[in-house]
């Protein structure tokens, strides 16, 4: 097998054999997330017209939980294999730079559409959902994963000790994610944190997102696609440069 | 022929501390090579680089001919590196980790050398086992294969018998001896130097960041050691005028005589018999590499 492939299977196989941390478990908040909030706001939010609240609300979890287990998915694996030493099991072979970052980032996209996926599946019985743009939501899904998972790896990379990492997991990626507008439409926000809202990338991924279900949105989802696609560019270079450099993992 | 390894001027700092301080070696293809020197003296880092773990600061390496850097790829499936930490990953069995290593060097279907290797290696009935449920002995052994799934022609060793049993270090030797009667070079460091004695040809001693030794096993064994006589004499009879400048050490009235070879004890004893001095005990100690190291190391640089 080419080093590129093994990479990627490997990083699949550690996560599925741990299926109920990193998949089930996961699901299931979700669709605790899911079940609390339809029940207790089903009445009293409307953000679209012809769209439930509960159905407004499955593409923003279903997407959440793509993003953050895509961050997981990569940072965990590269602190554990960093902590534990074993990294240098994929530093001695000749694995490029780019194959290191492929096979990472496709295996974190991978864990999120797993993930997003049994979030997708355990809402479908009890919330009817529309399709009106498919390809939308897969390229969304794609991008905000790869994004994600990219950050995972700059996360990975740089955090020394567990502690770290849950700091920049905490501080960073649970509120960008949970102010992107899961459970609300910015529309319904004070000017003033509509505009905040504007400046947080994640925000696009989940906008863009559900504009593929409902076809309607709070920006324009070319707009979206174009933050979500230059974010993906850039992070994707500055992960490159670290990874080519060999920060903090080849002294 | 390439040189199995090639460093040419290789430095290395870290921080305030310079690690390596110009290193120039060359070892041959098939040799049995030693690299020891006391902890921090950077072996590990000489390896570390060689292995593309660390980049020099200024210097080249190559592995068959092939630099570590501009060459990394190839570099890499020439150098098989067993790392001194006992590292393992929890989450695979003792085949699984070796199939994956072996996907890493872009080699599919390698049951039949894993199951070769696993059979060398007293490993065959741990195959499926877990990498958590393996003793300390095993995982090393795990970490030996790992090196090999790429039958590398250059085979590096760092402290490999570190806090392993007495069964495991002599099954680990007698297979690296024999992976290198088949050819491949093994680099080897290790603390216990009697082993290095007995198996490397050629031995490098590193200092502070330098090499201060370079040369065969048995040079360095006659250059810093040798043979050694020592004798306790009855009474209190004087040693002869001709023995006394050859004394290299006196205490009480026990004698010690550094030999050139064991020749030279057949005069000694002679001119104790003529001189009348009667031998209470005599003692004759072998060179060891343990002296050369103690020698070497205590030179100032």
């Amino acid at each position: 097998m080419d080093g590129f492939l093994t990479l990627l299977y490997k990083e699949v196989l550690r996560f599925w054999k741990v299926g109920f941390q990193t998949v089930a478990a996961p699901v299931l908040t979700s669709l605790l997330y899911l079940l609390i909030f339809s029940h207790v706001l089903e009445q009293h939010v409307k953000v679209y017209d012809n769209v439930s609240y509960t159905s407004f609300l499955v593409p923003g979890l279903v997407m959440m939980s793509v993003l953050q287990n895509a961050f997981a998915n990569s940072s965990s694996s590269l602190i554990q294999s960093k902590v534990t030493g074993n990294i240098i099991f994929v530093l001695l072979p000749p694995i490029s730079y780019r194959q290191f970052f492929a096979a990472y980032v496709l295996a974190a996209v991978v864990r999120g559409f797993v993930v997003g996926f049994g979030v997708l599946l355990g809402t479908l019985w009890f919330v009817g959902l529309t399709w009106a743009a498919p390809l939308w939501i897969l390229v969304f899904a794609v991008l905000g994963g790869a994004i994600m998972g990219a950050l995972g790896v700059i996360a990975g990379i740089w955090a020394e000790k567990f502690d770290q990492l849950a700091a920049f997991q905490n501080f960073i990626i649970m509120p960008l994610t949970f102010l992107s507008g899961v459970f609300y439409s910015i529309h319904s926000l004070p000017p003033f944190w509509q505009q905040v809202s504007h400046f947080n990338p994640i925000f696009y991924m989940i906008d863009g997102f559900r504009y593929g279900f409902f076809g309607v949105s709070d920006v324009s989802p070319l707009l979206s696609l174009g933050v979500v696609a230059a974010c993906f560019v850039v992070l994707t270079a500055f992960t490159l440069w670290l990874l080519r450099i060999g920060y903090k993992l080849r002294a | 022929m390439n040189s199995a390894i090639r460093i040419e001027g290789v430095t290395k700092r870290f921080g305030s501390v310079q690690a390596l301080a110009g290193v120039d070696l060359e070892i041959p293809q098939g040799e049995f090579f030693g690299l020891l020197g006391p902890n921090g003296a950077g072996k590990t880092t000489l390896i570390s680089a060689l292995a593309g773990l660390v980049r020099p600061d200024v210097g080249r390496l190559a592995v068959m001919g092939h630099d570590v850097v501009s060459e990394y790829r190839a570099a890499r499936r020439q150098l098989g590196v067993v790392p001194q930490e006992l590292v393992f990953d929890p989450f695979f069995s003792v085949r699984e980790s070796l199939e994956i290593q072996s996907g890493y060097f872009g080699i599919r279907d390698n049951a039949t050398w894993i199951d070769e290797i696993l059979e060398n290696l007293d490993l065959t009935s741990k195959a499926d086992t877990n990498m958590r449920q393996l003793s300390g002995g095993m995982k090393r052994r795990v970490l030996v294969a790992q090196a090999l799934v790429h039958r590398p022609p250059v085979i590096v060793l760092d402290e490999p018998t570190a806090g392993v049993d007495v069964e495991l270090r002599q099954g680990l030797w007698s297979f690296v001896r024999r992976l290198n009667r088949d050819g491949h070079t093994i680099v080897l460091t290790t603390h216990y130097l009697e082993e290095a004695e007995s198996l490397c040809g050629r031995i490098a001693m590193l200092k502070q960041g330098r090499i201060v030794a370079l040369d065969t096993t048995a040079n360095l064994l006659r250059r810093f050691s040798g043979h050694t006589l020592r004798l306790r004499l009855a009474g209190d009879v004087a040693l002869p005028e001709s023995l006394k400048k050859r004394v290299a050490g006196e205490s009480d009235s026990e004698f010690a005589f550094a030999l050139a070879s064991c020749e030279e004890i057949e005069a000694i004893l002679h001119d104790l018999r003529e001189s009348g001095c009667r031998i209470e005990d005599i003692e004759v100690g072998k060179p060891d590499l343990e002296e050369v190291f103690v020698r070497v190391m205590n030179n100032r640089t």
